[in-house]
């Protein structure tokens, strides 16, 4: 299974449309399968971004704030969206691991953190 | 414990003061005191015209009085979102949270920037810029909300000090552009009302009736078929009515199953069931002072039925789990495309709640029904393609015209836009010939308009006319119109390999449209 996860700092990015940084990971049940990669975009494009998911074969897309259009063409392609997640991107991330995510997830350890 | 709040330079000689236990805010008259609290909470987000709050520090004074704070924010009909000094919520008002969909409850303490959502920085730097410099800022840009809407915004983002002139958080206030970017769209647009367009007789009786409606307070029901706009026709109500200002909740009772819908429309609390871990307020409070549409009333399951009969008769309720009553003042608009007379008799629908509804109906008629406003909506929507799409289109050939104006337009209106804006990308050329519509259009002659213009088609929507009786023609037409849908769907389905979101737009059908009519067959 193959996880996109587009961030912002230590956090999931509040919009999915204004994002040029990315973290793909695979995993199994035992865990990673590897290092997380980092990618980083020429510049936010929510079309493009839909193209390297598609491109990548992500399975499952871990994001804050996204369009319905968005949301609909993933959902379409079969990429399974878990929007409106509020929380540092390593925990989303081992959350979304143990099937544990779901959308609108709000993390404690978001809350009462400075956003810089 | 008096908290006053200093006026900038213009109006120094103009104080006024807010009281503990006493919210209202008193204005000098020369503050437009009509509306007293808005002008108050308006000057104070605006740029430049920010007044400080002067006895004590933001944290201890209003802040402690969270009563007050929460009525004043909820009087004022703009979105408002309170954050501290590290940027993270501190207070929301019920507008922001109808905007963007959080609740205050579920957002305290999270870095602003991640509820508000906006498009005006990466990180949180306008809001941090804001703090260091000072300096109030209004910025127009636009937020996804939760429901994965985009809405344009007008921001007005300014500084809050405490007693020693210290910048003490920001106070965010969110105007949602959307309505006035619609009106300057339709601005010098074709006849109609806002963006529903008709110069048909039967429209023009639909927009005769629109004031009337917006008028009132009473619950309507709107009747017709699918793509007939019976969401536009109640967000234009709303929007002419006094309730403009408040929110406009839509939700679809066909769309989520029974537990989840008592859940949204009326709201839970904590540990109401698993997985229940906060407060929800529900549809029904968000739309507090504004309007909710129930559209797909006729979906609605028996068991919530009561339930809405009760709001709409005692205005109150208890929210999934709850122990006390909420108190609500919300105008309820809902919408059907099915007979609700016929569910009524089928016991579908519970009769004491069909004339509570139906205290005002308007029905809108079919695009069949409509005589000449076939080609309006072609000619409008073809504009509006070529203009969104940098299109060199100049319009219809003849033959084109001629195979529109003949065709049927089940989907109503949506369909029609669909067929427009299919025939817009495909058209390579100036001018948009048969061969560029949509191939069904060709196919099965029951598409064809079978009917004479102005006679009508649909039996529904006689069916709902009050003293309107149902006769054998009717009944057989209603038969035919059953197996020509079953028809087209199979025929669409067939084409598209059982693929239902390319039949449904084959069809001009939304997704679930089709998903219901399948159900139905």
């Amino acid at each position: 299974m193959k996880i996109l996860i587009t961030i912002s700092g230590d956090n999931v990015a509040p919009r999915f449309d204004m994002v040029s940084e990315l973290l793909i990971a695979s995993y199994n049940p035992q865990g990673l399968t590897g290092k997380p990669r980092t990618i980083l975009m020429a510049g936010p494009s929510p079309e493009e971004l839909c193209s390297l998911i598609l491109k990548e074969d992500i399975n499952i897309v871990i994001c804050g704030g996204i369009e319905e259009r968005h949301y609909k063409y993933l959902a379409w392609k079969k990429v399974e969206v878990f929007d409106s997640v509020i929380g540092p991107f390593n925990e989303v991330l081992d959350l979304a691991m143990k099937n544990k995510l779901r959308a609108g997830t709000i993390l404690l350890s978001a809350r009462n953190v400075r956003n810089n | 414990m008096v908290s006053s709040l200093r006026p900038p330079k213009q109006y120094q000689s103009e104080i006024f003061q807010i009281r503990k236990g006493a919210p209202e805010v008193m204005v000098p008259d020369t503050w437009q005191k009509t509306n007293n609290v808005l002008c108050a909470l308006r000057l104070y987000a605006r740029p430049k015209v920010y007044c400080t709050i002067e006895t004590m520090p933001i944290s201890s004074s209003i802040l402690v009085e969270p009563e007050s704070i929460t009525e004043i924010l909820n009087g004022v009909p703009l979105g408002i979102i309170l954050l501290d000094r590290s940027l993270c919520v501190l207070r929301m008002n019920r507008f922001f949270e109808a905007l963007t969909g959080y609740s205050e409850e579920d957002s305290l303490g999270i870095p602003g920037n991640f509820i508000v959502r906006s498009d005006l920085h990466s990180k949180g730097q306008i809001f941090r810029q804001i703090l260091e410099s000072g300096e109030s800022r209004v910025q127009e840009g636009t937020i996804i909300n939760c429901h994965r809407k985009k809405l344009p915004i007008l921001f007005t983002i300014s500084p809050l000090h405490d007693s020693q002139g210290q910048i003490a958080g920001l106070i965010i206030v969110l105007e949602d552009l959307s309505s006035l970017q619609r009106a300057e769209r339709n601005a010098g647009g074709a006849d109609g009302m806002g963006k529903i367009l008709g110069h048909s007789p039967k429209m023009q009786e639909v927009f005769e009736l629109i004031p009337v409606l917006a008028r009132t307070d009473a619950s309507l029901l709107i009747t017709g078929e699918t793509g007939t706009g019976k969401d536009m026709i109640a967000e234009v109500i709303h929007q002419t009515s006094k309730r403009a200002r408040q929110p406009f909740i839509k939700i679809n009772c066909g769309a989520l199953p029974e537990a989840l819908l008592e859940s949204e429309l009326f709201g839970h609390v904590r540990g109401a069931f698993t997985g229940a871990v906060t407060d929800k307020p529900g549809m029904f409070r968000l739309a507090q002072d504004g309007t909710i549409f129930l559209t797909e009333i006729g979906d609605l399951p028996l068991s919530l039925q009561v339930k809405l009969l009760t709001v709409l008769d005692d205005r109150e309720f208890y929210p999934v789990g709850g122990s006390k009553k909420v108190k609500v003042n919300v105008r309820v608009i809902a919408a059907t495309h099915r007979s609700l007379r016929e569910q009524v008799r089928e016991r579908l629908f519970r009769e004491d709640l069909f004339y509570r509804l139906n205290v005002l109906r308007i029905h809108l008629p079919p695009l069949r029904e409509r005589e000449g406003d076939i080609r309006l909506l072609l000619d409008y929507f073809l504009r509006d393609f070529v203009s969104q799409l940098g299109s060199h289109i100049k319009g219809f050939s003849k033959s084109c015209l001629e195979l529109l104006l003949a065709y049927g337009f089940s989907g109503n209106v949506r369909e029609l836009r669909n067929i427009v804006e299919y025939a817009v990308n495909i058209c390579p050329g100036e001018q948009i010939t048969p061969e560029h519509l949509p191939k069904y259009l060709f196919a099965p002659e029951s598409h064809q308009k079978s009917v004479v213009p102005g006679q009508p088609a649909s039996v529904l929507s006689r069916e709902e006319q009050p003293h309107q009786t149902t006769n054998k023609t009717e009944t057989h037409s209603s038969g035919n119109w059953n197996e020509t849908e079953r028809e087209m769907i199979l025929d669409a389905m067939k084409k598209t390999g059982g693929n239902r979101t390319k039949a449904a737009e084959l069809l001009g059908w939304g997704r679930t449209t089709l998903w219901r009519k399948l159900k139905a067959l």
